[in-house]
């Protein structure tokens, strides 16, 4: 089950023709390709599209009753291939992933598809994740569609131009026998909108009918002399037929205005982006009337020459805004200018920076120096000669900057990757450090502080891979971080396979929790879970030995940090050669919480006995040196300030949100650090001889308490 | 003269969206907030468009949201508003800071603009994680917080909501909800903002009670005078208690004794004196005094200091300290409030022990206790974790029993150490007392460095050992006391003391070719 439940929104994927759509984009594209006839749909979960994965899984009724195939792939890679099904049929298919990594993992079956080519309409939805908030190297998708010509849609950020662009892409797709890249930004694909839905289509070539009739042409597959037709048939059939779409559509947009000297034209994601900066210096207003004209390429690859020179002519100076680099259509514009001889000056990354995102900050000054530049008389007086922002440079608020902490993301509270870096940070301190390897996942969270663990990552589940070279006489092993998810996605072969293959000594821990928990918590192979669609319950463990490895260690509860740490020692240090692999499981608590929560208010509300865990610090024994936390970082141990005229730091202090998953009194325990940790166990609904157990045991205990404190000299705070 | 005029955007609608940027913590309800917030918005027929970018940010990182919305523009019927997806500094009508430190935030990314944003934001803290790891205290200023707030802010709104929520059983994102309705920023009543909450269906009556507190906070702040800025809270006080008699005869004594001493100090000596007492016993009390007497007190900065730290030397923490403070029936109920125990639920707790040989050894009587601490074997038998459930018999028993131990401690190895080590440090601070007193109230105040149990308590004596040799080692310097002042600074920034050893070698050039 995800993190994320749209039960209650999947909904409206049932609305029909006439009727409105509100909500986030990504339930606007699945609703888009419900609309479209689609037959299959697949993908692989990452920000921004996870939700898009989640939205289809909870929609799995909706898309059967219209006999519509989901598939949960088990890579990018998986998720291109299955578009394989659209080469020789009819048949509509979507498939969904993170880019630019996505396409990285996916690009061999794309390269395939594309050559190739397809009969029915294939789309590949991706989540751009470029800018802030992006967990990924910062690079643009739009150099795969050149290479492999395939065609990238990249239409206006809103609702109902992101669910036009699928309808249209499906069209493009089967007018050039070309796959097509939806590309969708991180931002957009959160977009709340609203949009006019039309009916449901089912698919009018069922799947069946393939497998049941199935057809082949030796000219559709990579083999020569196929593949050299298909590099012929690419640039002389399909290219100009796609022109010919999409310039017969409109796929791409004009905006008209009367400062028609000049003119701007943008990727379409760029185009709220642009009219806001317009609308600031008076040129354009909220409902998209704009002053200077518009031309939006909501397909940016390929470039419709005749589009650009009919926009261009008669212009002094185009301004084009092209978000990442390099500056692959601003490149492509100047040669489209120049064989058509059109004279109009073009901007583009002279005006806005080479790299990084498109602010609203870089575009209105970008936007602003072009006008400026061109059509100063155009300005408002106060866009002509802007002032300077006299408040940012006050000193009480630059001061801010040493004031306000950074706050990275992090480990959950209760989350049970925690204690496996405690452990190792145990481990640090008897053996000294070693090269870790990390991977992608929550468990990167390890490089921040206060753990500080981890050298590289190379890619979803090559953590042991990045660790290969290290396989040679030394005096320390390698330890090499995996995931569960980055294990099943391919970290099994190319990282484990691949330890025992070249007899790698170091030493591989996987992950265990139980979900794909950094994308959202969705079910993997080796899930505990029930699922009714899905075949869980794989263990990790029995893989890794299936493919040879023989020191396999099984930690069913990663809480106990003294096990973790006394494994984790036992594999760096013994005599065994070849991988040391170490299975650490326990449920990601997000999940868990999610998962439970429910159960136990339930339960309560039946008067049934429930223990509540949560821990504590006594603040009088705690001396303020913080060491649990610099072990730990959960969320819920933080510090306090005390009334205590003898101290002088704050106290440690367990807040409200602790789950009670034990981490802070295992540290405490294993590195030894204090005794001021008390877990606190209420229990609800006691049974009647707990109850009357625990009511003598406490008067017992009272008279006790109170004999010694009559003895003692009692000062009054101590009977506050 | 050529007089240029800027054409005026004829055609053009003027109408502006009303922009809200909400800065929260990924995880903590800041998604919540801005649902209703567009819920609300298209419930009075507006467009409203909301986007984040939540990514792994969502896992406890800083997030931020951003909504822009506006009213249909009737001569437009079938047009759909071109809304931005980020915020543009300067340019924000409403800024949500969903933990004083996000508004902070807010703040230095430009958002708020003095012009035109109104900043509402809860003043409780949530901690970063560099403010908790230091050793020391690393808590950022809130103050300086509030003091650009109120430069940067138009108007600037600012509560514990936390508390708020706390006491209602809802969360901050509801009571944030409410300040905006008070606020009235938004052209919408107080029944849009209660029926959206109403729709949403999770938690309604919570949600409501946390929503009017705030709404009324927030109306309430801004009927005062404007000039009138919002203050940080001052930090906690220390609570001092009056060096007074209690009726007991032996401590009454030693009240008369330690009224003596300079009136300034009678607060902290009043502290130190009851902790030592409640440590030990009324003698113990009287060796506290007589320690404190043998200070000059003509420099009461010295000691207040000495009768501090000196107090916090003597009440070291020990396994019989430890089992003292963790049977006692105060703690018991401190306990059940933390853990929000109801008088009809069982209570139990569990206690995280782990004693090594040198803490058990430590309470034997000397002799014994330096042969048994050599011991591998028994090492091995008592160096494990233990859990142990004080609210049953047995556990606490045993507990109990160790805390009895209390009147042999006198005679126990760890105090023959513990007093050792303070009688070097109490005579050191006598030594420079005589000429130089800045130094002796810096090298008393460098006990701070002790602190904790096992390594770190070890660790940390480290440090102050080291820094007692810098001392003897500047000592005669003018700027001695300024630097061992900068040593303890120092020493507190970082766990492993690696920044100490960097300025101890900066000492050591201070006499280089000298």
């Amino acid at each position: 089950m995800a993190e994320r439940s749209f039960a209650r929104e999947v909904e409206d994927l049932k609305l029909g023709a006439g009727q409105e759509f509100r909500g986030e984009g990504i339930l606007a594209i699945t609703k888009a390709l419900l609309e479209c006839g689609v037959s299959y749909v697949g993908g692989y979960q990452g920000a921004p599209i996870s939700h898009l994965m989640d939205v289809l899984s909870d929609a799995q009724d909706i898309l059967s009753d219209l006999g519509v195939h989901f598939e949960t792939s088990a890579s990018e890679a998986t998720a291109a291939a299955t578009l394989a099904a659209s080469v020789m049929y009819p048949i509509r298919g979507a498939v969904t992933f993170k880019a630019p990594v996505g396409i990285n993992v996916a690009s061999d079956a794309l390269a395939n598809l594309s050559s190739g080519g397809v009969t029915g309409g294939a789309l590949i939805i991706i989540g751009e994740d470029y800018g802030e908030g992006s967990s990924i190297m910062q690079e643009r998708s739009h150099a795969f569609a050149m290479k492999s010509q395939l065609w990238l849609v990249d239409p206006r950020p809103n609702v109902a131009s992101i669910v036009k662009a699928v309808h249209d892409s499906f069209e493009l797709s089967e007018a050039s026998n070309t796959p097509v890249m939806l590309e969708v930004r991180i931002r957009a694909c959160h977009v709340h909108g609203r949009f006019a839905t039309r009916d449901n289509v089912r698919p009018s070539f069922p799947l069946s009918r393939a497998l049941e009739q199935p057809s082949r042409d030796t000219n559709r597959i990579v083999l020569p002399p196929a593949s050299f037709m298909h590099e012929k048939e690419k640039i002389e059939q399909r290219w100009p037929a796609a022109v010919e779409f999409i310039h017969a559509r409109g796929m791409n947009e004009t905006f008209d205005g009367d400062i028609d000297d000049i003119g701007i034209i943008m990727q379409g994601g760029m185009y709220n982006g642009v009219i806001t900066a317009l609308r600031e210096a008076g040129l354009a207003d909220i409902w998209g009337e704009t002053r200077v004209p518009l031309y939006v390429m909501n397909v940016t690859y390929p470039i419709v020459d005749r589009e650009v020179i009919e926009f261009c002519r008669g212009k002094k100076a185009v301004l084009m805004v092209e978000e990442g680099q390099p500056e692959f259509i601003e490149q492509a514009l100047h040669k489209v200018l120049r064989n058509a001889d059109i004279p109009a000056k073009l901007h583009g990354k002279d005006l806005f920076p080479m790299a990084g995102e498109y602010t609203s900050q870089v575009m209105g000054a970008a936007i602003g120096a072009f006008i400026r530049r061109w059509r100063s008389d155009v300005l408002p007086d106060a866009a002509r000669a802007p002032n300077i922002d006299r408040v940012e440079v006050d000193d009480k608020i630059r001061a801010l900057a040493d004031v306000v902490p950074p706050r990275p993301p992090g480990f959950c509270t209760g989350c049970p990757e925690r204690p496996i870096f405690s452990a190792m940070k145990l481990v640090e301190k008897e053996l000294g450090p070693h090269h870790i390897a990390a991977d992608i996942g929550c468990h990167l969270f390890s490089i921040l502080p206060p753990f500080n663990i981890g050298a590289t990552t190379m890619g979803y589940g090559l953590g042991p891979a990045s660790a290969s070279a290290f396989n040679v006489p030394a005096a320390k092993r390698s330890i090499s971080m995996m995931g569960d998810g980055g294990f099943w996605h391919n970290g099994l072969t190319s990282g484990v396979g691949n330890a025992v293959f070249n007899q790698h000594d170091g030493v591989i821990v996987v992950v265990d929790n139980f979900y794909s928990a950094a994308t959202g918590g969705q079910d993997i192979p080796s899930s505990r879970a029930d699922n009714r669609s899905r075949s869980t319950k794989h263990p990790i463990v029995e893989a890794v030995k299936g493919v040879g490895a023989k020191w396999v260690r099984q930690i069913d509860h990663t809480y106990d940090v003294s096990h973790m740490r006394d494994t984790l020692r036992e594999a760096l240090t013994t005599k065994e050669k070849g991988p040391k692999i170490i299975v650490a499981s326990s449920e990601c608590m997000l999940n868990k919480q999610r998962r439970v929560k429910p159960l136990v208010a339930a339960a309560a509300k039946r008067g049934e006995r429930i223990v509540r865990e949560r821990f504590g610090v006594d603040e009088d024994t705690c001396s303020g040196d913080h060491a649990c936390i610099r072990l730990s970082g959960c969320p819920s141990l933080s510090v306090k300030p005390t009334t205590d005229p003898l101290k002088d730091n704050p106290v440690a202090a367990v807040d409200n949100t602790c789950v009670g998953c034990g981490h802070c009194g295992e540290v405490a325990d294993a590195a030894v650090l204090c005794p001021s940790f008390y877990r606190a166990d209420v229990v609800s609904n006691p049974t009647a001889f707990e109850a009357r157990l625990d009511r003598i045991w406490q008067r017992m205990i009272g008279a006790l308490q109170r004999w010694r404190a009559g003895r003692r000299v009692t000062f009054e705070q101590e009977a506050a | 003269m050529n007089v240029s005029v800027a054409p005026t955007s004829v055609g053009l609608s003027q109408a502006r969206p009303i922009s809200i940027a909400v800065l929260a913590m990924g995880g903590q309800g800041g998604g919540v907030l801005v649902d209703w917030i567009v819920a609300l918005a298209e419930h009075r027929g507006w467009f409203a468009q909301s986007t984040s970018v939540p990514g792994v940010a969502q896992r406890t990182g800083a997030t931020i949201y951003y909504i822009e919305m506006i009213a249909p523009d009737a001569s437009k019927p079938d047009r759909n508003p071109v809304l931005s997806l980020m915020p543009a500094p300067g340019k924000v009508d409403i800024v949500i800071g969903a933990e004083l430190m996000e508004a902070g935030r807010a703040i230095l990314r430009g958002l708020v603009s003095p012009d035109r944003t109104l900043l509402i934001g809860s003043s409780h803290r949530s901690l970063a994680m560099s403010e908790k790891t230091t050793p020391g205290d690393g808590t950022a200023d809130a103050s300086q917080v509030y003091e650009a707030a109120n430069v940067a802010a138009n108007r600037f709104i600012a509560f514990d909501m936390a508390e708020i929520a706390d006491a209602t059983g809802s969360v901050v994102s509801s009571v944030l909800f409410g300040a905006l309705a008070g606020s009235g920023a938004l052209p919408f009543a107080t029944e849009d903002f209660e029926t959206t909450i109403r729709a949403a269906g999770v938690g309604v009556d919570a949600s409501l009670r946390a929503f009017a507190v705030g709404r009324e906070r927030a109306t309430a702040t801004l009927k005062q005078d404007p000039k009138i800025k919002p203050t940080a809270k001052p930090p906690l006080a220390k609570r001092f208690p009056k060096l007074a008699p209690i009726g007991h005869a032996g401590y009454d004594a030693l009240v008369t004794r330690a009224r003596q001493l300079p009136a300034e100090a009678h607060g902290i000596v009043a502290a130190g004196l009851q902790r030592v007492v409640d440590y030990q016993d009324v003698a113990y009390g009287a060796e506290y005094l007589d320690r404190l007497e043998a200070m000059p007190h003509n420099a009461t900065g010295l000691l207040q200091a000495f009768a501090k730290y000196l107090a916090v030397a003597m009440a070291y923490d020990d396994v019989i300290r430890v089992a003292d403070l963790k049977t006692r029936a105060g703690r018991f109920d401190r306990v059940r409030r933390e853990a929000r125990a109801g008088d009809d639920q069982v209570l139990a707790i569990t206690e995280f022990f782990h004693p090594r040989i040198e803490e058990m050894a430590g309470m034997l009587p000397r002799r014994l206790g330096e042969r048994l601490e050599r011991s591998q074997r028994l090492a091995r038998l008592i160096d494990r974790g233990r859990k142990l459930r004080t609210t049953a018999p047995a556990a606490f028993l045993t507990l109990y029993c160790i805390a009895g131990l209390r009147r042999f401690r006198r005679g126990s190895l760890r105090h023959a150490r513990e007093m050792r080590h303070l009688e070097d440090w109490a005579q050191r601070i006598r030594k420079f007392a005589a000429h130089d007193l800045a130094l002796a109230t810096a090298v008393c105040e460098a006990r701070r460095l002790v602190a904790g149990y096992s390594d770190t308590h070890s660790r940390g004596e480290s440090k102050f050992d080291k820094v007692m040799l810098a001392s003897e080692r500047l000592a005669g310097r003018p700027d001695a006391a300024e630097w061992v002042q900068r040593l303890i600074k120092v020493a507190l920034k970082d766990a492993d003391g690696a920044e100490l050893d960097g300025a101890l070698r900066t000492v050591e050039t201070l006499f280089e070719g000298a």
